[in-house]
């Protein structure tokens, strides 16, 4: 890389270590309630090389990242960052440092380059060297023909790239990222590891990138994992892993059976501590020291078989979890209480939606174009893509939500945009960041939708009760929704959207921000759902998730991209080359495939 | 259909009153505006500064002065000696008014000629200068009559018997204070109202009733109805501090009274439920509530009166349910104007209220992004 | 140069975004418009009842100087039961009534009374009614007299003179008096919703991590608003010249250093609100509640802070739109008189000083 500025010097230049923490506590009030965000976090981030911090959602990770900007004051302990002081020589710290918010910290109203400007003015690049700098970042994060866009026109991954590109300005020696793959396709986030690993490599920058994907952990150099507020381990990836040599399987199962029954009885079965579906198998993570016999863990069951895998760095982390914990507390899942769902009248294939030829328009944006599917009673269907494909848009159309621009749509048999209140009343509906009324309490929130179902009496009192049985929200019945962990409210969200026992559930990115142990147990309270004829429409940007689903449909720039079992999807990537493809390579198989027909269209 | 509606309504009290932010955003501000608009807006003039200029030592010269002195209206502030002094006197605000006695004031009288009596007025606030000069004007006719009675003069053929109906006093408080009744009930259901819709697009949770069997009537109900329990408690509040702090008098019948002021807060949770449904965020809402009550208050009569607008601005008042409330209200407080005299200020705010409820429950369904 | 940036962006932003060009110059000229047509205290064509029991010339000249006069709008009404009516239907203002006896007593030792009835709730119209009714009365009786050919004999005859604002119009001193207010919902107003959006955007952290110090951020957001606000300041100005008819007869430059002053202290204000709200919704009702109310009641914009209780009145030293208001209706209506605007400017100083110091404490580089 010629004409890069060098990166500019500390006091400590050459030293090993860029940033410690010793006996670092934070604690927050909100609310009437202390929220202990860090606990005695020591931990160390040696230079040129990429280092994770790993956590769920709300582990301490946000405010580790600006505590080490400088933005926060740590209740007790030091924090040293390239030698200074984060808190007294906060400013010399943020000359030195680039630090990319969650939000990417762009303002959408200005264009790329107006961005990319005021950030060199901020940071004082001479006005000489801004042009050869400018030219360098937009061809390495591939933003050159969008220079003269508003940021906010820009798609997910592009915006991080931006926010990346500002933070790179001036090329700080240690460079802080804040969940920059948030929200952001499997292409992008691909690119923006290269871009990343590039940095590294080339100009020897030292990178701390904090992610709640757990796969993503494995690509960095050092790990930190975190979880509320403590680090429960440093290490490289390996670390993590090995220890789990020999506890973990995949279990296969045929095509003549469920995946999603064998994965609901592997889920009770002893000695397992954890069972996820991973493309045509079922992971096991097994309790130490056991081999697992499939007579035992299936009794009953033919054509399955098991044999053992390398561990990942998921698999470690739950299994972290779990042996700590007693297995019932951490995190393990009940089986959702019987008479959830009445038995299915009708017959296993009936349509349940119907769509043909879905169009919206937005002035002359397509965001949905010519869509066309069906879902079938008892089907778990899921839409997946990056963030703006128009899964949303889809979604809220079929919720008559949004009035559709052009094509046809039917729910159970009707417009629900102008369709009487009862039929209405046979769907249930969970929103995008699980949208409760964030300052009332949980039964609160619980009885109001009792009531907005029209439930009273005996029948109510027993859906509430069932429903703070059930999912868990006995002991936080009177805390303020707002307040509470992700994780609760996703499951107080999900009681409520299931309060009058809905034949029909839509749910839209129902798991987005979650921690595994969480989605773990959203999901199976789904598959019994599913098994008892519910049919649910998902929507996810999560391609692990997309296994769990009967069939899926992939949309890009609104368009369907391919529609099918995850099976089936998967075949259409399977080249000579990677006869394996995961959901994700398909995905991206499918969307490359995608660009080069419209490019030859073009 | 009750059973949802009891729900809605439950939620929506919860949701304002649990947060101790906006309990306080509900019942301070208020007080505050009350006892601030309740002392300080009034047009009465107490103790009007004036400085006078005798140029004549002559008794009747003193007689007069000793009138203005011994008025409740008029302070003295400053004694002038020179012509020179007049002009900064009146220009740092000193005085309101100078009163100039000539030299031959005294001489003038006495030889029945017409004696001239200067006043130099401040006319940069003209309405201060106009009650100002009105309360001179009266000193001024009363020393006349003494003056011709004491001497034998004839009076004039005609004199003016004042007298003011319903405010005999002419206290400006008793105009002001039923006003903001009125203005403070608009003021407290837009901000209840306004919010109600646009916090739940924001948040996310109107798209939930949307897919809940509520009906947009049964929403509609849920909404309206905790503005005008809100509504209805911050009025009787007002009217109670109107009548037991303020002192001004309540004539008319209290059936009235909240007869218009319920008619008066369907058409505000109208308006403010409008407002709600086409706004995307609270920011909105906000600024759309800001852009209603600004012209509704002005153009309400609360302050200046809608006789004095031009047509045009009189004839867009009629779309304003303030307008009307405050007639109901100054009508029911001084005037004891009976119920039948105040349909005609009634359908108005009914048939506003009414279209505006009808237009917010079509755009729930109507306005999605 | 970092603040070349902030100020650059700022203006980008302010183009982009109409809101805020909205808030600058439209919403002057929408309550200017409002205000100055919707806000006037000069009666005109009162509606008054004339109830004559028996009509006579007498009555008749009399009754005829009611039609003349440009306040009146004058209603004959045969008796007192429908003037009555009329008066509690808010029809007419006041009822002028002249008993049987009239053409009689006028010529009797002790004259002829003439009764005046107004309707005294609007106390304030009341009493400007009960002025117009005299003027005429006095005019009325003059007019005899010299159609008599005999003297009237009046002793003391009012000679009232009006400095700077010598027709007594209202607008005169109610549209400076509302460049005041307007002024300080742009700077207020603007100010703490911008501020409050960048934190709600989460692009204040993303400034913070730069070498950027926290005064520069602040400046970066006074002085687009400064010029902005000045903008604003300028519409109004021409507005109220050219299409209210305000006289100016103080300087251009006098009025907008004033002007300047009262905005930085505004926008001091707005910053204030917008560090310690953080959040758009609270900044903004506090912005309403703290600037905009206080702004109109308590500036002596329409009422006379002389006569407001002596604890209300020692609140208004604390509103900077009382200072500025007397200035800009000394700078229109009677011109530069400096030992005026001095002592106004400066205390406009402190107030600035005041926010602007207040908002540069309260800002920290921090996110707590």
């Amino acid at each position: 890389m010629t004409g890069t500025p060098a990166p500019a010097s500390g006091p400590i230049a050459g030293s090993d270590i860029v940033l410690t923490f010793r006996d670092v506590d934070k604690t927050f009030r909100t609310g009437g309630r202390t929220v202990q965000a860090l606990r005695g976090v020591n931990l160390e981030v040696r230079s040129g090389q990429v280092t994770g911090l790993v956590g769920p959602d709300g582990a301490g990770k946000t405010t580790l990242m600006r505590t080490t900007a400088g933005l926060l004051v740590p209740d007790a302990g030091a924090v040293t960052v390239l030698g200074l002081d984060a808190t007294h020589d906060s400013l010399a710290v943020q000359s030195a440092l680039g630090y990319m918010p969650q939000r990417f910290g762009l303002y959408e109203d200005l264009t790329v380059q107006e961005n990319l400007d005021l950030y060199a003015r901020l940071q004082g690049v001479p006005k000489g060297e801004r042009a050869a700098r400018y030219e360098e970042l937009t061809r390495m994060t591939g933003l050159e023909p969008f220079t003269t866009r508003l940021a906010g026109h820009l798609s997910g991954g592009m915006k991080q790239k931006l926010g990346l590109a500002c933070t790179l300005i001036r090329p700080p020696r240690l460079l802080l990222l804040d969940e920059p793959t948030v929200g952001v396709d499997p292409l992008s986030r691909r690119e923006l590891w290269s871009i990343v690993y590039r940095l590294v490599r080339e100009q020897g920058m030292s990178v701390l990138l904090s992610t709640a994907y757990l796969d993503e952990a494995e690509r960095c150099d050092e790990v930190i994992l975190i979880h509320e507020g403590e680090v429960l381990g440093r290490g490289p990836p390996q670390r993590f892993t090995t220890p789990l040599a020999g506890r973990t399987y995949a279990v296969s199962v045929p095509e003549s059976l469920k995946k999603r029954t064998v994965h609901e009885r592997l889920a009770d079965a002893p000695d397992v501590v954890d069972a996820v579906i991973q493309g045509e198998h079922i992971r096991l993570v097994m309790a130490a020291h056991i081999t697992p016999d499939l007579q035992r863990l299936l009794p009953g069951v033919r054509g399955v078989s098991i044999e053992p895998i390398a561990p990942r760095f998921e698999d470690s982390f739950i299994a972290t979890l779990r042996d700590g914990a007693d297995a019932e507390g951490a995190g393990a899942v009940a089986a959702p209480a019987p008479a959830d769902a009445p038995p299915d009248a009708g017959a296993e294939h009936d349509t349940v939606i119907e769509v043909r030829g879905l169009q919206r328009r937005f002035g002359d944006f397509y965001a949905v174009r010519n869509l066309t599917f069906e879902v079938r009673r008892g089907e778990v269907f899921g839409l997946l893509g990056a963030n703006g494909a128009g899964k949303s848009t889809t979604f809220r159309m079929l919720c008559g939500l949004l009035p559709p621009s052009g094509g046809e749509l039917r729910v159970a048999g009707a417009d629900l945009r102008t369709a009487a209140a009862d039929v209405r009343a046979r769907i249930g509906y969970m929103s995008q960041k699980f949208s409760l009324y964030g300052n009332l309490s949980v039964r609160e929130n619980l009885e109001f939708f009792a009531g907005a179902y029209g439930l009273g009496g005996r029948r109510r009192r027993e859906r509430i009760a069932w429903a703070l049985s059930g999912f868990d929200l006995a002991p936080v019945r009177e805390a303020v929704s707002g307040e509470l962990p992700l994780g609760f409210k996703q499951r107080l969200s999900l009681a409520c959207a299931l309060m009058h026992e809905p034949r029909i559930l839509f749910l839209d990115e129902p798991t987005s921000g979650i921690d595994p142990v969480a989605r773990r147990g959203f999901w199976r309270r789904i598959n019994v759902l599913a098994e008892r004829g519910v049919t649910v429409l998902v929507t996810t940007h999560s391609m692990e998730e997309a296994e769990y689903c009967d069939r899926l449909m992939l949309i890009a720039a609104g368009e369907i991209l391919a529609l099918g079992t995850p099976r089936e999807i998967k075949a259409r990537a399977r080249t000579p080359g990677h006869t394996h493809p995961s959901m994700e390579d398909a995905f991206i198989a499918l969307i490359e495939e995608h660009e080069r027909e419209r490019g030859a269209a073009a | 259909m009750w059973q949802r509606i009891i729900a809605l309504v439950k939620k929506e009290f919860l949701t304002l009153l649990k947060d101790k932010q906006s309990r306080l955003v509900l019942i301070g501000p208020p007080i505050i505006q009350l006892l601030v608009f309740g002392y300080a807006a009034s047009f009465n003039l107490n103790h009007v500064p004036f400085a006078v200029y005798n140029e004549d030592p002559g008794p009747a010269a003193r007689e007069l002065v000793a009138d203005f002195r011994g008025s409740p209206n008029f302070r003295e502030v400053a004694r002038i000696t020179r012509a020179g002094q007049i002009a900064p006197t009146l220009d740092d605000r000193r005085a309101l008014l100078v009163v100039h006695i000539g030299p031959r004031f005294s001489r003038d009288l006495q030889a029945g000629r017409p004696a001239d009596l200067q006043v130099l007025l401040d006319g940069r606030n003209s309405n201060t200068a106009l009650i100002a000069l009105n309360y001179v004007r009266s000193i001024v006719i009363r020393f006349n009559e003494h003056w011709a009675a004491g001497h034998g003069l004839a009076a004039p053929p005609a004199h003016l018997a004042v007298r003011a109906w319903f405010n005999p006093n002419l206290e400006s408080r008793w105009f002001i204070v039923p006003g903001i009744v009125g203005l403070l009930t608009l003021v407290v259901t837009m901000m209840v109202t306004v919010m109600s819709v646009a916090r739940e697009r924001e948040q996310g949770t109107f798209d939930q009733l949307l897919v809940t069997p509520l009906r947009p009537v049964e929403i509609l109900l849920g909404k309206a109805l905790p503005g005008l329990l809100i509504g209805l408690a911050e009025a009787t509040f007002i009217i109670a501090l109107a009548v037991l702090w303020f002192r001004v008098p309540l004539l008319g019948s209290l059936a009235t009274l909240y007869t218009g002021v319920s008619v008066f807060l369907l058409s505000a949770i109208g308006v403010g439920l409008m407002i709600s449904s086409l706004s995307a965020t609270q920011q909105q809402g906000m600024v759309g509530a800001f852009l209603f009550l600004v012209p509704a208050i002005i153009l309400s009569g609360f302050a200046t009166p809608i006789a004095n607008m031009p047509e045009i601005v009189q004839k867009l008042t009629l779309l304003n349910p303030m307008r009307y409330l405050m007639i109901v209200l100054r009508g029911v407080f001084l005037e004891e104007t009976p119920f039948s005299l105040l349909f005609a200020q009634l359908w108005p705010m009914a048939l506003i209220g009414v279209v505006s409820l009808a237009l917010a429950g079509w755009l729930f369904r109507h306005r999605m992004y | 140069m970092r603040l070349e940036g902030l100020v650059r962006k700022e203006f980008l932003q302010i183009l982009r975004d109409p809101s805020s060009i909205a808030i600058a110059f439209l919403l002057p000229v929408v309550l200017l418009l409002i205000f100055g047509y919707g806000v006037s205290l000069d009666a005109k064509h009162v509606p008054v009842a004339l109830v004559v029991a028996q009509p006579s010339a007498d009555t008749a000249s009399f009754t005829g100087a009611f039609y003349h006069s440009r306040y009146f709008a004058p209603l004959s009404l045969p008796d007192m039961a429908r003037a009555t009516e009329a008066l509690m239907q808010g029809r007419v203002q006041a009822i002028i009534r002249l008993r049987a006896n009239f053409a009689r007593r006028l010529r009797g030792p002790h004259g002829a009374p003439i009764q005046l009835i107004v309707n005294g709730v609007d106390a304030n119209s009341a009493r400007l009614i009960q002025g117009y009714v005299e003027g005429v009365w006095i005019g009325w009786l003059g007019q005899r007299a010299r159609a008599r050919g005999v003297a009237l004999r009046i002793p003391v005859r009012l000679d009232p003179r009006v400095w700077f604002n010598s027709e007594l119009r209202s607008r005169n001193y109610l549209v400076p008096g509302l460049i005041a207010v307007i002024m300080t919902l742009i700077g207020a107003l603007l100010t703490a919703l911008v501020m409050a959006r960048e934190w709600e955007r989460g692009t204040m952290e993303a400034l913070m991590v730069t070498p950027v110090a926290m005064r520069e951020v602040l400046l970066g957001k006074l002085i687009p608003y400064l010029i902005l606000g000045m903008g604003g300041m300028a519409l109004s100005v021409a507005m109220a010249v050219w299409l209210f008819h305000v006289p100016l007869r103080g300087s251009l430059a006098v009025l907008f250093l004033c002007a300047a002053l009262f905005l930085l202290a505004a926008l001091g204000m707005g910053l204030l609100i917008s560090i310690i709200a953080k959040n758009q919704f609270v900044a903004g009702q506090t912005a309403i509640i703290a600037t905009f109310l206080p702004a109109f009641v308590l500036s002596g914009f329409v009422f006379d802070i002389g006569s407001m209780p002596q604890a209300v009145q020692g609140i208004t030293y604390l509103v900077a739109a009382r200072y500025f208001v007397f200035i800009l209706q000394t700078v229109f209506l009677a011109g530069d008189l400096w030992h005026i605007i001095v002592p106004n400017a400066l205390a406009l100083i402190a107030i600035a000083a005041i926010f602007l110091g207040l908002a540069r404490h309260h800002a920290r580089k921090r996110l707590e």
